[in-house]
Formats: C-alpha cells, structure tokens, sequence
C-alpha cells in the first residue's frame, strides 16, 4: 500500500496531507495523555508500534501471485484505541520512507490516511461492534485486524484510481484494476494478519493481564460475561 | 500440551499454511504489489513522470533487503523485549498478577473482583500457563 515517492501529483499529495494532518496532532495529543496518565503503558506502546514495524516489513506471497505485507495497525487500534495508532502508523511510515526508500515523503499524507488512519478507525470499529453485540474477544479481534489490513489497501486502491483515472472506464474502472492488484492480493494476508493478532492477544493477556485490563480489553469481557474462565477461555475459542 | 499453547500453535499453523500454499500452489513472479500498482500507473499515464524522488534509495536489492532485516529486527526485538519484562515483572511479583491488578491499594470495588475473578479464569484457561510455565 506504499504509493511512491513523487508517485501522486502535488495536488492529491498535498490534499491526503491536509487531510491526514489532524488525526495525526489529535493523536499525538492523545498520545502524550496517554504516556501522562499511565506512564507504565509506554512499553506496551512501543511494543504495538514494534507490531506494525515488523509487519509492515514483512512482504508474503500471496495467491494471486505477487507479494505484499500487512500492516499491523489493528492491534495497536484495539489496545491504544485509533488516534494513538495513527502516530504510530505515521512514525512507521515515515522511517520507511527515509530510510528505505518504501513510500515517500510527498506520499506519506496518502500512505498515512490508508494504514495509520481509515485502517485503524475501521479494525476499531468491527472490534468495538462485535464486543457490544456480545461477539468474542477472539472473532472480534481476528475480522478487526484482518478488516483494518484490508481496508488500508482499498484506499489506496481508492487513491491511486482518483490521481489516475483510467482513460475508458473512469475513477471507478481505475479502482477497480488498482483494487485488483491490492486488495484481492491483500486477503490471504488479511486472514495471516488477524490470526497473528489474535495469537499476540492472547499472549498478552496471559504476559500482562493487569495491562490489558487497565486497557479494558480483558475488563469488558469480564463484565459482559460476568465469569472469569469465560473471558480468556473466549480468546482460547 | 495445554489448551492455550494448542490454540496458540493452530494460529501460528495458520499463518505459515497461508504464506506456504501460494508459495507451492501458485506459480508467479511473486513481485511486490506496491511495483505492480507503479506499473500500472506507468501503464495507463505513460506521461507521468514522478516529480520527487526519495531522499535515500538504498543502491541495491542486496542492501535494500539488509535495510528490511534490520527493520524486522527491530520489531521484533522491542516485542521480545515487551514479553521478557511482562514475564520477569509477573514472576517477580510471584508469578501473580500484573502490578496494578491487585494490589492493596486497590479498592475493592465492584471492578476489582472482576479483574480477579478475570486473572484466576486466565490461568485455568491456560492450564499449564503463567503458574506452571514457571516450573517447566
């Protein structure tokens, strides 16, 4: 989902800048109470930042026969809530885009508004609907990642048709050939991302359940089901 | 080997039968989706020409895939590294709960009980886990 440096004209670059701008400051905002008020929750932010770090890297085959990496930002949604994802998914890219060549500065407002922002307010919205519905922990958090992964790469798709406009077919038909070389590649990924979620999910709540509590990702399933063993036990399911 | 671990393990089987079945299954290039997207865009705007370039290109696949090694590295160290304190704080506070889930000066309200009743269902679910593991 990486556009390019220099790969959206000035004007879509500009645009997707001003547009991701806000939800990055009102990130840092939140991030800076975050770190204020639960001071102990800053390794537990560095870990989720480290989450979307390694994945964002990690470039799998898909079925359609090409390549691509998730995007890790639906852990850090659920845990952190979206704002704080959004800079961290923000600070991901932007180290990508200096160090390695991978997205662009010039693009980083586009490549910021898919995985650090619609990503993660999606995954967090599955997540938080599926909880109120009485979903488990488990499904919740496996559709929240895939959904924030797959959602990332339909905006990009989404993006790139609106830069370039197919010749014959428009903004839609430009859509539809971007989103078939991101997003259809993307869903084998998305199930990959969500079951790797789901696994980090459990092992935090068994490495530091307190965290998770105090994060009211554990607390909330506890009570809704008001028995213990079923709120992990739901993880386990 | 415990319910938790066996759960954790078919997630794990998961991922790797998801990155293994294209590998074995599907014959293709396997190129990068973010370069076939390029493509297309060179494809359908062939007058398009990039008006910014990076920074810093890394001069060649060999460092570039260094550069992605080390970001991964990275990753994964800060991960591990969240584990390993999470582990030693729990087995320091005698392999009970995180600081903060019971400690006396929590009142003992309505949401604490929870959070107990929360931690003991955790470790039966997890049958050998956070108590057992210890030991092992």
């Amino acid at each position: 989902m990486h556009i390019a440096e220099g790969y959206l004209p000035p004007l879509h670059a500009a645009a997707w800048t001003v547009a991701a701008a806000p939800f990055v400051v009102h990130g840092c905002r939140a991030l800076v109470r975050q770190v204020r008020t639960d001071p102990e929750s800053k390794l537990l932010l560095g870990a989720a930042g480290a989450f979307s770090f390694v994945l964002s890297a990690l470039k799998l085959p898909s079925v359609t026969g090409s390549c691509s990496h998730p995007t890790g930002t639906g852990l850090g949604a659920i845990l952190f809530k979206p704002p704080i994802m959004s800079v961290l998914g923000c600070i991901v890219l932007f180290f990508q885009a200096v160090i390695l060549a991978h997205g662009g500065l010039t693009t980083l407002g586009a490549n910021t508004f898919s995985m650090a922002i619609v990503g993660p307010w999606v995954g967090y919205g599955i997540y938080a609907l599926i909880r109120k519905l009485g979903g488990g922990l488990g499904v919740a958090v496996f559709l929240a990642a895939a959904l924030a992964d797959l959602s990332t790469y339909c905006v990009t798709s989404i993006q790139l048709a609106l830069a370039f406009p197919d010749a014959d077919s428009g903004v839609f038909g430009a859509a539809v050939k971007f989103g078939s070389i991101f997003a259809i590649t993307q869903v084998p990924l998305a199930i990959s991302e969500g079951f790797l979620t789901v696994l980090v999910i459990r092992l935090l709540i068994k490495a530091s359940p307190g965290e998770l509590s105090r994060l009211g990702v554990v607390r909330d399933s506890v009570r809704r089901s008001g028995a213990s063993a079923a709120s992990v036990g739901e993880v386990a399911a | 080997m415990s319910r938790f671990s066996a759960i954790n393990m078919l997630l794990f089987l998961g991922v790797i039968t998801l990155v293994a079945v294209p590998l074995i299954f599907v014959s293709g290039e396997f190129a990068g989706s973010d370069d076939q997207g390029q493509a297309q865009i060179e494809k359908s705007h062939p007058n398009y020409k990039p008006w910014f370039h990076s920074v810093y290109e890394p001069p060649s696949g060999e460092v570039s895939s260094g550069l992605f090694a080390i970001q991964a590295a990275i990753g994964g160290g800060a991960l591990g590294y969240y584990f390993g304190v999470a582990r030693t704080r729990r087995r320091i506070t005698g392999g009970g709960p995180d600081s903060g889930w019971s400690s006396p000066g929590l009142p003992a309200g309505d949401g604490s009980g929870n959070r107990k009743r929360a931690d003991a269902g955790g470790r039966a679910a997890g049958g050998s886990g956070s108590g057992g593991s210890r030991h092992n």
